[in-house]
C-alpha cells in the first residue's frame, strides 16, 4: 500500500473557480452536514442545504480527486438540499458551494476527520 | 455493462397536493473510482455512475454529477414538491453509456 499525500489539492482551487467564475463567495446561505469523525472514509454521510440555490457543488479537498457530485435543483424540488455518502481518502476538509438564483455564491465547509481512509491507496 | 445494478427507490404512495415529499434512491453498483490497484499493482480503470437525474411529470426535480468520491452503491435523498398525482422518473446514466431508469407513482390524497 502506498500513502497517498493528503495535502489541499491544488485542483480544488480550480473546480471553485470554475463553478463560480471567481466570484466572491458568502459565509452564510448555505449549510454543509457531515460527521467530525469518520470511521470509515468509504461511505461518509454528508447532506447540503442552501435555500434559494439552483446547484449546489461538492468538493473533497484532499482527495486525489477533489469533486464529489454537483447537484441541480429543477422547478420540481422541493427544497434545495440532498443528502449521500462520499468517499474520503483522509482528514480533510469537504467544501461545499452554492449557486444562488441571484448569481451570488455561497460557501461552507467542514473538517472531517477519517480513520480508514476510502480510496483504496 | 456492470453486472447486479439494481436501482431502489422510496417515495411515499400518496401525498396532500402541493406537498413537499422526501425521496430516497439506492443504486447498487461497485463504482470503481479509478484510483485502486489490484494485486499485480495494475490501476482498475475507473467505472462508475457519472449523473443521476429526478423528474415529475416532465419537470425537472434534481440532477446530480457524480464523480469518483461518491461511495459504493449510491444514495441520495431529497425533496421533491408534488402539485398533482403523477409519476415520479428516476434515470442513472453509467460511464459505459448503459442508462437504468425506474418509475414511482404517487396519489393525491
Amino acid at each position: 500500500l502506498t500513502v497517498l499525500p493528503y495535502r489541499l489539492s491544488a485542483s480544488a482551487d480550480d473546480k471553485i473557480a470554475e463553478f463560480t467564475g471567481g466570484a466572491d463567495m458568502a459565509d452564510s446561505g448555505i449549510e454543509l452536514t457531515a460527521p467530525e469523525i469518520a470511521e470509515n472514509g468509504n461511505t461518509v454521510p454528508i447532506s447540503v442545504n442552501a435555500p434559494g440555490a439552483t446547484a449546489i457543488m461538492v468538493l473533497a479537498t484532499g482527495n486525489p480527486t477533489p469533486g464529489v457530485a454537483t447537484f441541480n435543483f429543477g422547478p420540481g424540488a422541493a427544497s434545495q438540499s440532498a443528502s449521500t455518502r462520499i468517499r474520503l481518502a483522509g482528514t480533510q476538509d469537504v467544501v461545499a458551494i452554492a449557486k444562488m438564483a441571484d448569481g451570488s455564491f455561497a460557501k461552507a465547509s467542514a473538517a472531517v476527520k477519517v480513520t480508514i481512509g476510502g480510496c483504496g491507496g | 455493462m456492470a453486472s447486479g445494478v439494481k436501482p431502489r427507490v422510496k417515495v411515499p404512495k400518496k401525498a396532500a397536493a402541493g406537498e413537499a415529499v422526501t425521496i430516497k434512491t439506492l443504486i447498487s453498483h461497485k463504482m470503481e473510482s479509478g484510483q485502486r490497484k489490484d494485486k499485480e499493482g495494475n490501476v482498475i480503470p475507473r467505472s462508475i455512475i457519472n449523473r443521476f437525474t429526478c423528474e415529475f411529470n416532465g419537470a425537472m426535480v434534481i440532477d446530480v454529477t457524480m464523480e469518483p468520491a461518491i461511495s459504493t452503491n449510491p444514495y441520495i435523498e431529497f425533496e421533491a414538491t408534488v402539485p398533482e398525482a403523477g409519476d415520479f422518473k428516476f434515470t442513472w446514466y453509467d460511464d459505459d453509456g448503459s442508462v437504468y431508469d425506474t418509475a414511482k407513482s404517487i396519489k393525491i390524497a
